[in-house]
């Protein structure tokens, strides 16, 4: 579907001086990287500095422009990348640039409560599996209509956020007050549409900023706002085709779908740019609870995760919508590739000695960091087993994990010489091979709990009495 | 220069049909008289690069000009329908039998083609009480002791589309519940609703062949899923399905060979329209994107005509649970009442775009949630109004 970039190719069109000033020791790999996307041409600064390279340096920009572009959006301190995509299906390459996830304010908010919620978007942190995940921008709205008013809000989030800003309202009045608060910055506007396009091209050249363009629900309309802000010059775009809940949610799938589609499959250039999701959209609900719009609002934006979206504007910033939805994206952006795995071997936690408890799990990172989480604090051995990636119960299932293999990693990690006892503390999930176990390896196998957060007292109860 | 409404081909038909499969065109040196200059836009806008040509020259600003071609494929292949449950003229008991499958365009691309059938919705049932957290007990903890009443509370409550009853309490590692016993729970739960029926062993290899052979015999008539084959164990459940025409789940782990060698040995004995893929569907934050990729595969190259993968999938999203983010009790996480329903949620969702057909669910918001969102989407009246969030007031 999406034509592979050869390194050859790459490598043909860079200086060829091995200079290093990328990082790497030669042009080639330094091709082999930016082939795979890894890393960016301009880490190549010779061909961006030198007259003589200008015209590879053109060529090359084209061989390597993704079907779906890449947009940059800039706050002071920070860069959020979208876009960028090459493939519909994250089997065919890793799917770039996770979704930037846009947490919405308005200018009618009261100050406080506004600040608070883009603090706490700002502050958003999750741990999982060895990654700190966090959110990437701010979009504010201008309910009010009021351009100073609208100023002077975004000046007041811009003092105390990092993050990248999107300016949101059909007015271009409005929209230029908003980039003269944020000058120097490049943050994104929403939106040009049928009424406003001519006036809203001019201030995103004149401020060199990214443009959506909008056009809910009309694909018609999307495609000549599209090419109209192209024959003006402009180059970065961002496509809101709509995003409706409810009965709406047919017609939204169907454009993202398709959009993505003619971009990635027909090239066609019109349409390949990234794609805004306004999951917020499930707020303008009437009658509805609050709670149940949340709801709408978090799983709209997991059902866009899955059929592209590059961007969303959410309203709720509360953790029960936001954990799905940035764990999904978490999970749809790793690279299917490579297994999310940890090195197999023996993990000491604590001061363990020779009277201390062994027990085993899988390398699957998933997994691993679970279970790490739960006997962080208690004096103890690890043995963790090669499953190839695989959870406990998938792995016994699918014979990744199997009498043998604990066996195997029993001797060769030299766990016998670092206890004296020969007992080993087996997943509740894979008690199936716990008898298969003893036998091969000779170790009493004490099976533990299915979840590891019953590890401390299972220790407790069987383990420190009986040894 | 004219941009009539009224279209007719500029180029005489031989010289249009000429061009019509050229990807560019490029025009020197022609100046161009024109009288009256026609579109058949359609065609010309699926070829972005030759419209993309004579757009320019035409100065086609108007948004009149502008007609976007939905990017359809034609695929070679599509999913079988399997179907589940016989009434009363057909041999069963049951109030009505259940399609599932029959796609023939990736998940929900109405664009190309509606989906024939709506997703499957599964209660998960079990033969003993087992401990599940609290968002999904407040639900059954009436019940759980009585597995005809907890199927009953599913129907009549929670309006779901069939019973899976897992016999999970068979397997030798925890009660060893004796076969007769076992085939008592099933006609109690056959007595109890009339939906179609899913009939689940405890995975263990020594039981389960001769558990779902007995209950294949005890539901004769009413064309129950047997849950599951695996690798290791298809034979004798292949068999039981044969003699007494049910359909079977075939188990695998994330494997995408694995699903079609397993799939390959199952034809042997019984056709693909008696056969449903589980490959596994892992918990979101617990591997949801290998299940979401092999089941996305696998949809593909079912509509790419590989044979042994064109069977409906099913998912048994009561694994979402496995997340410890679905039932910890911790403040720091919100609500666990809400928060935990909306984790099943999300993992259903997902793999309902993935292409699975069948969900074995556990809570009541996460049932509601897949069957409303799957009506929407395969409502052909249905049309999406554009809100303006932009203006909202504080939210």
């Amino acid at each position: 579907m999406s034509k592979k970039i050869s390194p050859l190719d790459v490598f043909n069109l860079l200086p060829k001086t091995n200079c290093g000033k990328c990082g790497e020791d030669t042009c080639f790999a330094f091709a082999t990287m930016v082939a795979d996307r890894k890393m960016d041409l301009e880490q190549c600064t010779p061909l961006f500095e030198e007259a003589q390279y200008e015209e590879n340096q053109d060529k090359l920009e084209v061989l390597l422009r993704p079907a779906v572009r890449e947009i940059r959006l800039r706050s002071k301190d920070g860069e959020v990348r979208i876009g960028g995509k090459t493939v519909l299906y994250r089997h065919e390459f890793r799917y770039s640039n996770p979704t930037a996830i846009a947490i919405s304010v308005s200018d009618t908010m009261p100050e406080d409560a506004m600040l608070s919620k883009v603090k706490k978007a700002s502050d958003w942190g999750y741990r999982y599996i060895g990654m700190d995940l966090s959110l990437d921008l701010i979009a504010i709205r201008s309910s009010s209509n009021d351009p100073m008013k609208f100023r002077e809000c975004v000046e007041k989030v811009s003092d105390v956020t990092q993050m990248p800003i999107v300016l949101c309202s059909f007015s271009p009045d409005v929209i230029e007050q908003g980039l003269i608060a944020l000058e120097g910055q490049s943050p994104l506007i929403y939106a040009a549409n049928q009424e406003n396009w001519e006036e809203m091209s001019k201030l995103a050249k004149k401020y060199e900023c990214p443009i959506v363009v909008s056009a809910p629900n009309d694909l018609d309309r999307l495609m000549f706002l599209t090419d109209s802000l192209m024959k003006e010059g402009i180059e970065n775009i961002v496509l809101d085709p709509g995003t409706m809940p409810d009965e709406g949610l047919r017609d939204t799938l169907n454009n993202f779908a398709m959009l993505r589609r003619s971009a990635i499959s027909r090239k066609d250039d019109v349409l390949g740019f990234p794609l805004l999701g306004t999951p917020i959209s499930a707020w303008c609900g009437e009658d509805e609870e609050p709670e149940i719009k949340a709801w709408k609002e978090s799983y709209i934006s997991s059902i866009l995760l899955s059929r592209y979206a590059d961007i969303l504007i959410i309203n709720s910033v509360d953790m029960w919508t936001i954990l799905p939805i940035v764990i999904w994206r978490t999970n749809i952006y790793t690279d299917p590739v490579k297994p999310v795995t940890v090195e197999p071997g023996i993990r000491t936690f604590g001061k363990p000695d020779e009277n201390s408890p062994v027990l085993y799990t899988t390398n699957f990172a998933l997994t691993f960091y679970t279970v790490q989480e739960d006997v962080k604090d208690i004096d103890c051995y690890m043995l963790v087993v090669d499953t190839e990636g695989i959870s406990v119960e998938s792995a016994v299932a699918g014979g990744k994990l199997t009498a043998d293999k604990v066996n195997d990693a029993i001797k060769e990690t030299g766990l016998e010489d670092m206890v004296t006892h020969r007992k080993i503390v087996s997943p509740g999930l894979a008690a199936r091979i716990s008898g298969e176990t003893e036998m091969v390896s000779g170790w009493d196998v004490l099976v533990g709990p299915k979840d590891s957060a019953g590890v401390k007292s299972f220790l407790d109860k069987r383990f420190y009495q009986e040894t | 220069m004219k941009n009539n409404k009224k279209k007719m081909n500029p180029f005489d038909d031989s010289l249009f049909s000429m061009l019509k499969n050229m990807k560019e065109i490029e025009i020197e040196d022609v100046d161009f008289e024109i009288d009256r200059l026609d579109f058949t836009l359609p065609t010309l806008v699926s070829n972005p690069q030759l419209y993309r040509q004579i757009a320019p020259m035409v100065e086609a600003q108007k948004e009149a000009a502008y007609q976007f071609v939905p990017p359809v494929n034609t695929y070679r292949g599509e999913v079988v329908e399997v179907v589940l449950g016989a009434t009363k003229s057909e041999g069963g008991t049951r109030s009505r039998a259940i399609t599932l499958g029959g796609s023939k365009t990736p998940p929900f691309y109405s664009f190309e083609n509606e989906k024939p059938n709506p997703p499957v919705v599964v209660g998960d049932v079990f033969d003993m009480k087992i401990s599940v957290p609290k968002p999904v007990r407040i639900h059954f903890d009436e019940v759980m002791e009585d597995p005809a009443e907890w199927a009953r509370v599913y129907v009549e409550k929670f309006d779901v589309d069939m019973i899976d009853i897992e016999l999970i309490s068979t397997d030798p590692l925890i009660n060893d519940t004796p076969i007769s016993e076992s085939a008592k729970v099933v006609e109690d739960v056959l007595q109890a609703v009339d939906v179609p029926i899913i009939i689940g062993g405890s995975g263990s290899p020594e039981k389960d062949g001769p558990l779902l052979s007995k209950m294949a015999e005890v539901a004769e008539g009413e064309r129950v899923l047997l849950s599951s084959a695996t690798p290791d164990l298809y034979e004798p459940i292949a068999i039981a399905a044969k003699e007494h025409d049910h359909a079977v789940l075939s188990w695998t782990s994330l494997d995408i060979n694995q699903q079609k060698e397993l799939n390959r040995n199952l034809l042997e004995y019984i056709p693909k329209e008696k056969i449903v893929i589980d490959p596994t569907s892992a918990a979101l934050g617990y591997g949801i994107e290998y299940a979401f990729t092999i089941m996305e595969r696998m949809r593909l190259s079912a509509l790419w005509a590989d044979e042994e993968l064109q069977m409906p999938m099913a998912a048994a999203t009561s694994n979402s649970w496995a997340a410890r983010e679905a039932w910890r009790k911790d403040p720091g996480l919100g609500p666990r009442m809400l928060r935990g329903p909306l984790w099943e949620t999300t993992s259903t969702l997902t793999f309902l775009l993935a292409g699975v057909d069948m969900f074995i669910s556990l809570h009541p918001a996460a049932i509601k949630t897949v069957k409303e969102v799957a009506r929407w989407l395969m409502d052909k009246e249905a049309k999406g109004t554009p809100k303006d969030w932009v203006t909202l007031e504080a939210v």
